[in-house]
């Protein structure tokens, strides 16, 4: 087990030391104090997320932890050139597989995986977006293993959330320690919001030199709504619903109160399927009707780019280290986790015959639903589990347990490790950039390695220090 | 502004207005009954419900009109749309959904506000310390005002919430003039008299104005004053008129060639408070006065909706 704060000695790591003197100096029930002063504040400035699901109060707060995660800044060196690699990829990828297809015919990839796959979309084939950029936003899930080697979890190219939680974390934690920020050299991620306006920005249609960019939500209920308001807001600009925005003439344009406005950049957090109601599922009323029609003409900019969710799938994770070998003839400089794809009959069955020591998850599933941890599950689960999996194998993929790195956390019993995983945000609007840092998310049950905030996990400040 | 974000602005400050005037009303109400005669008491009880227009509600609930289960339902009543209850609830989900439009602040105050309102007990606001709970009411609602005013920018943002306030007090002041002064006054000769000094100071503190007709009519208090100085008076900030002045000005200041028949009314309304006579008010009727009044505030506020907010 690596701890990020421990070494196997017991002894505290350099990056770690400033933290641990200060924490010995300090009276010891400060932490727990200051804790429940940002539960408070929390609560006040209405920072929660909603539970599906759950009847009492739909909104709840996602658990603050105050002891922060510190990530030297050679560590994250090596992370950034890896994240950036990595979504540099994906985008050649995406772009590939909806124009000459170079990957499928070199055989890198089945053709049948993708072009068959629920995500592919045949309306993008042959449809040329800004930069050639699907992915603008990409949050990209890093777990250490027990030698702390960083390894990819996980892509999220869709419509990753997590980002105001980091910003908001860092803001609290310089309000409750400030001392503490004297101490460290903390390197800034409060300029995400501008970043992510200069890439959607540069994302807009061709020949458009101020785009108006709006964020479109599917509205209040939605779980991560706090987000997309808290976007809208550091960047100025409007959080639209689908009934905010129309379609005439091939234009998208939004109802004001001093009449019509034209959209050029839509930073959508709603899915695909969603989006239009002519052109995807017709039940949806989160969409609006006719905007592929004028996203197809190149009339008005979506980020991320329809289609890519062909890319993030657990079926695909296998293949990007060799996207990676393949559009950069590079190496990958961070490694997947070991995958067995059950679709392949020699993974299914070394996966049903090692099943309790396995993690099997859906390949369509997020959030941390519907996915089995073989240490932790009782036999019955287990048969279940198998049951499900022999129904549809081509729906499942299974990985080695990681013993996903602990840090020290506040929990009922005092301060004591805790699993926890990192979502750095990739954002690409002509090149690919980070803020240093990302959300750090942790498993507070004892022994738990699921870190999602549907299923209780909680969240830390991400510290990137300069030595 | 999105028309949308505007509709939730506007109706969020008309809610807090609602729950404030609510407070007032109830807290006016709960006085006067400890000095009224038995038959003017059953009246005070029920103005509220006629105000609101829930009389039918209220009765589907309780048996008989009583202080504490009207403060119950007009108060604290989940169920009742023109509760207290109900409007900070509604006057904080609108702000929810706008929150990255209105300051952080206008957002604390109203989310504070609804937190701390899911805190009182029952017994607390029916009892005897009922008036803490419609001081509180009213102190939010100042406090949410003066946070508006004080951080928004001026924009349209600040139009449409001054827009909700001041349409929502105009017709809270109308209607409360017009029941009231049924209940006080029930026969038209007797205009002219002082009356039952105690229910009018009453009616002029619910809306904050008892010092201001001291001051401005050094006299005891007669009817026509009281109507004049709600009705007629620009300085007096609850008033039919000042409500106008505002409600004509923030209009003003929306841009855009909308529809413009919204701001157009307001204009004619405005016009009409300035040259009032309130001589002649009365000599017409002042409950057909004030009906007519309702009928064009409403007639204004749908004119808002569909010029610039979009359907209700």
């Amino acid at each position: 087990m690596y701890d990020e704060m421990h070494q196997g000695d017991g002894r505290t790591r350099a990056h770690y030391e400033g933290l641990a003197q200060w924490m010995a100096s300090i009276a010891p029930d400060l932490l727990d104090e200051k804790r429940r002063e940002a539960d408070l504040l929390f609560h006040r400035v209405g920072i929660t997320f909603a539970v599906y699901g759950d009847d009492e109060g739909t909104e709840r707060l996602i658990p603050f932890d105050t002891i922060p995660r510190i990530i030297p800044e050679s560590e994250w060196q090596h992370l950034c050139r890896g994240l950036i690699q990595r979504v540099t990829a994906l985008n050649r990828f995406l772009h590939d597989i909806y124009h000459a297809q170079d990957i499928l015919r070199a055989g890198v990839i089945p053709a049948e995986h993708v072009l068959t796959h629920d995500a592919y979309q045949v309306a993008m084939v042959g449809v040329d977006v800004p930069n050639e950029v699907y992915c603008h936003i990409s949050g990209i899930d890093i777990v250490r293993d027990g030698s702390g080697q960083y390894f990819v979890l996980e892509d999220n190219l869709r419509t990753p959330s997590g980002v105001s939680y980091m910003l908001e974390n860092r803001r609290m934690m310089m309000r409750l320690f400030p001392e503490l920020f004297e101490r460290y050299n903390v390197r800034p991620v409060e300029h995400y919001p501008q970043l992510l306006l200069e890439a959607l920005h540069a994302s807009g249609p061709r020949g458009v030199r101020d785009p108006v960019v709006v964020v479109l939500t599917p509205g209040e209920f939605n779980s991560a709504y706090f987000e997309h308001a808290f976007l809208a807001q550091q960047m100025g600009v409007e959080l639209v619903e689908a009934c905010d925005l129309f379609v005439k003439d091939a234009q998208v344009y939004m109802h004001t109160t001093s009449g019509h406005q034209r959209v050029d950049v839509i930073y959508r957090r709603i899915d695909d399927a969603y989006l239009d109601p002519l052109a995807f599922r017709q039940d949806s009323t989160l969409g609006v009707p006719g905007l592929l029609a004028c996203y197809r003409a190149g009339n008005v900019a979506i980020t991320n780019a329809i289609g890519t969710g062909v890319a993030d799938d657990k079926s695909t994770y296998p293949y990007v280290p060799d996207m990676i070998r393949f559009y950069l003839s590079e190496e990958p400089i961070l490694h997947n986790v070991p995958t067995w794809q059950l679709r392949k009959p020699a993974d299914l069955r070394y996966a049903l015959d090692h099943l309790p020591e396995l993690v099997v998850k859906e390949v369509q599933g997020s959030g941390g639903y519907g996915m089995l941890i073989g240490p932790a599950a009782s036999r019955a689960e287990l048969d279940n589990f198998r049951k499900r999996i022999q129904a549809a194998p081509s729906n499942y993929i299974a990985q080695p347990t990681l013993a996903l790195s602990t840090c020290p956390t506040f929990v009922e019993s005092g301060i004591a490790p805790r699993h926890l995983d990192l979502r750095p945000f990739v954002l690409c609007g002509k090149e690919c950039k980070l803020v240093p840092g990302g959300l750090t998310r942790v498993a507070l049950t004892e022994g738990s390695l699921v870190v999602n905030s549907s299923q209780g996990g909680g969240t830390k400040d991400t510290w990137v220090v300069g030595s | 502004m999105l028309s949308r974000v505007g509709d939730r602005i506007y109706w969020m400050s008309r809610f807090m207005e609602r729950a404030e005037n609510m407070a007032r009303l109830l807290g006016v109400t709960s006085n006067v009954v400890l000095f009224s005669t038995p038959e003017t008491q059953q009246q005070n009880l029920l103005a509220p419900l006629t105000i609101t227009g829930t009389g039918k509600a209220y009765f589907d609930r309780h048996a008989q009109a009583s202080l504490p289960a009207l403060i119950d339902f007009m108060g604290l009543d989940s169920e009742n749309a023109s509760s207290i209850y109900t409007c900070l609830k509604c006057a904080r989900d609108n702000a929810h959904a706008v929150r990255w439009r209105i300051t952080s602040e206008m957002w604390e105050t109203l989310n504070a506000t609804w937190i701390e309102m899911r805190g009182f007990k029952r017994d607390e606001v029916t009892g005897p310390e009922a008036t803490r709970f419609f001081d509180w009411v009213k102190e939010r609602s100042h406090l949410f005002r003066g946070v508006t005013y004080g951080t928004i920018m001026r924009g349209e943002a600040f139009n449409f919430s001054r827009l909700g306030t001041f349409i929502e007090r105009a017709d809270a002041t109308a209607r409360i003039l017009d029941v009231k002064y049924h209940i006080l006054l029930p026969r038209v000769e007797d205009v002219g008299g002082a009356l039952d000094y105690y229910q009018w100071a009453a009616l002029l503190r619910s809306v904050s104005s008892f010092e201001t007709y001291r001051t401005i009519y050094r006299d005891r208090i007669y009817p026509i004053n009281v109507a004049e100085l709600l009705i007629l008076d620009r300085r007096m900030p609850r008033s039919l008129a000042a409500c106008l002045d505002q409600i004509e000005q923030s209009l003003s200041r929306v841009e855009g060639q909308n529809d413009h028949s919204a701001k157009r009314l307001a204009a004619e309304l405005q016009a009409r408070l300035v040259h009032g006579d309130i001589e002649e008010i009365f000599s017409g009727g002042l409950h057909e006065y004030l009906t007519e009044f309702l009928a064009d505030v409403a007639e204004l506020g749908r004119r808002i909706q569909r010029a610039y907010l979009g359907a209700l």
